[in-house]
């Protein structure tokens, strides 16, 4: 007889527990890590390194910057530039960003029957490419490396894009799945996929290289996890999984 | 017991229409109608939104050509294995739409398991607009066929035997009574999806890509808008609600006017 309305309350108290599951504040649980697609194997390795006490999410950088000034509260931010956590800074959302790592910025190819052997070859009739689209930061970095060619090559080289992926996975599994013959991926993307796709690097005038940056979200509920975990990426087991994935060090200022 | 459990009813149902309506009514308070007119005077929203119009109704027209006559088959003809069919038919229905983006790069990708064919004869569907209408015909096509081998179901067969023994052939039947008694049906199941199709996101980005003009339909732009402009992907969100809302309105029309209520069981 009474059973619906026990149903009813059981419902709502597991609602209501799921609700509470992350409200201790004694920095005892899991540190909440939002973090940029292209951390996801170092990452990974570094939570499995330090306990598995970690609960890391990946995306492009500039959404879970987004999902940031909508009230989303992880405990730290790490993206794919530096200019994301600058500008969180100076809204007041996070605290001061570091900078934890390098990336390098390749043109990635299948690594067997390539249509593509150079930067050259890109512009090429009948090339197809993928590339990050212009709001996430392997997007912009693409664009800007473009933008230091000679205009009609910057030129051609767009007219051949074919999709702009929202994050770095989006353009590794377009070319791992052959739908593209290149595409502009950070060379740790290309390490990760364990021989599938080939690096051919970009010459140095094109500055190829960014950083990234960490910062420690305001409010975070595991303000004493998160630093640790900060602490770790620039010197310790996520620094060491870092280069592991073959992020470069931090570039000196 | 009814005491305690009339309120409890009215609760729940208090419940469930406030979780449901208070994130729609949410994308049209933050967003200003002028908001709303601008988003769409932007060339970006305007190529998705034509693109998005002109890929559903081809997908559309796909799904009624073929599926009309194929859910007539299912529903008029007792067969071995029919009951294996319908349920591979409707199998895309609860597929997650990544699901539905691997199984489609899987099959009809470069490296699919038809990649070569298609190849060979020079078919080109990933990154173009065709792969959009494929993925669009692959997870809404099961919308109709379901509504329509009901209402095709629902037809009276005496209706259909009295057509056949006034010498109308097979053919003829299925035009002239068979698909004008199901009518309601079939444009409930049209609208159906239609909707579907207007929303699809995860196999069109994984199968087709997103580039402006070829494959980013309005779901895609408002993904890409997400992080860089959140007033203008509410805009573009309130144009889709809209439209899904009007097609909705549509089908309970539809089936209302008819006075048969199972129509969209």
């Amino acid at each position: 007889m009474a059973r619906v309305p026990v149903l009813a309350l059981a419902l709502v108290a597991l609602v209501l527990s799921a609700c509470g599951d992350s409200s201790d504040s004694g920095g005892s649980g899991p540190v909440v890590v939002s973090a940029a697609a292209s951390l996801k194997g170092a990452f990974t390795a570094y939570a499995e390194d330090t306990g598995g006490n970690a609960r890391l999410s990946f995306a492009g950088s500039d959404e879970l910057a987004a999902q940031i000034r909508q009230g989303v509260r992880p405990d730290v931010f790490a993206a794919a530039n530096t200019k994301l956590p600058d500008v969180l800074f100076e809204e007041g959302e996070v605290g001061e960003p570091q900078v934890f790592a390098g990336n390098r910025l390749v043109l990635a190819v299948p690594a067997q029957g390539a249509k593509v052997g150079s930067l050259d070859e890109l512009a090429g009739p009948g090339v197809t490419i993928a590339v990050g689209s212009a709001s996430v930061p392997v997007g912009s970095y693409t664009r800007d490396v473009l933008g230091r060619l000679p205009a009609v090559q910057e030129r051609a080289i767009l007219a051949n894009v074919r999709s702009q992926e929202p994050d770095v996975k989006g353009v590794v599994g377009k070319l791992t799945q052959g739908a593209v013959d290149a595409g502009f991926v950070y060379v740790t993307d290309v390490r990760a996929t364990k021989g599938a796709l080939k690096a051919i690097e970009l010459p140095k005038g094109l500055k190829p290289s960014g950083a990234y940056g960490v910062a420690i979200v305001k409010g975070a509920k595991h303000p004493k996890a998160a630093k640790r975990f900060v602490a770790g990426l620039l010197d310790g087991q996520g620094a060491d999984a870092l280069r592991k994935a073959g992020f470069e060090p931090p570039p000196s200022p | 017991m009814s005491r305690a459990f009339a309120p409890l009813l009215v609760l729940a149902l208090a419940v469930a229409l406030a979780f449901l309506t208070v994130p729609v009514l949410a994308i049209f308070v933050d967003t200003s109608p002028g908001r709303l007119l601008d988003s769409l005077g932007d060339p970006v929203a305007r190529d998705a939104l034509w693109l998005s119009l002109r890929t559903t109704l081809l997908a559309l027209a796909i799904i009624l050509l073929v599926g009309t006559p194929a859910a007539y088959l299912l529903a008029t003809r007792r067969f071995p294995g029919r009951a294996l069919v319908l349920t591979l038919v409707e199998l895309p229905l609860v597929l997650p739409p990544a699901v539905a983006g691997i199984a489609l790069l899987a099959a009809l990708g470069p490296r699919g398991l038809l990649g070569g064919a298609l190849q060979d004869a020079g078919i080109a569907l990933v990154l173009q607009t065709a792969g959009v209408v494929v993925a669009l015909v692959f997870v809404a096509a099961p919308f109709y066929l379901r509504q329509a081998e009901a209402a095709f179901s629902a037809v009276d067969p005496s209706q259909l035997a009295a057509s056949r023994t006034l010498g109308a052939g097979e053919a003829r039947t299925f035009a002239r009574v068979a698909v004008p008694a199901a009518r309601s049906g079939l444009a409930a199941g049209t609208a159906l999806a239609w909707g579907r199709a207007l929303g699809e996101f995860g196999a069109t980005l994984m199968f087709a890509g997103s580039f402006r003009d070829i494959t980013q339909t309005v779901p895609l732009a408002i993904y890409d808008r997400f992080a860089e402009d959140f007033p203008g992907a509410l805009a573009l969100s309130a144009v889709l609600v809209c439209v899904s809302a009007a097609l909705l309105l549509s089908v309970k029309l539809a089936t209302r006017h008819d006075g048969r209520r199972g129509a969209l069981a």
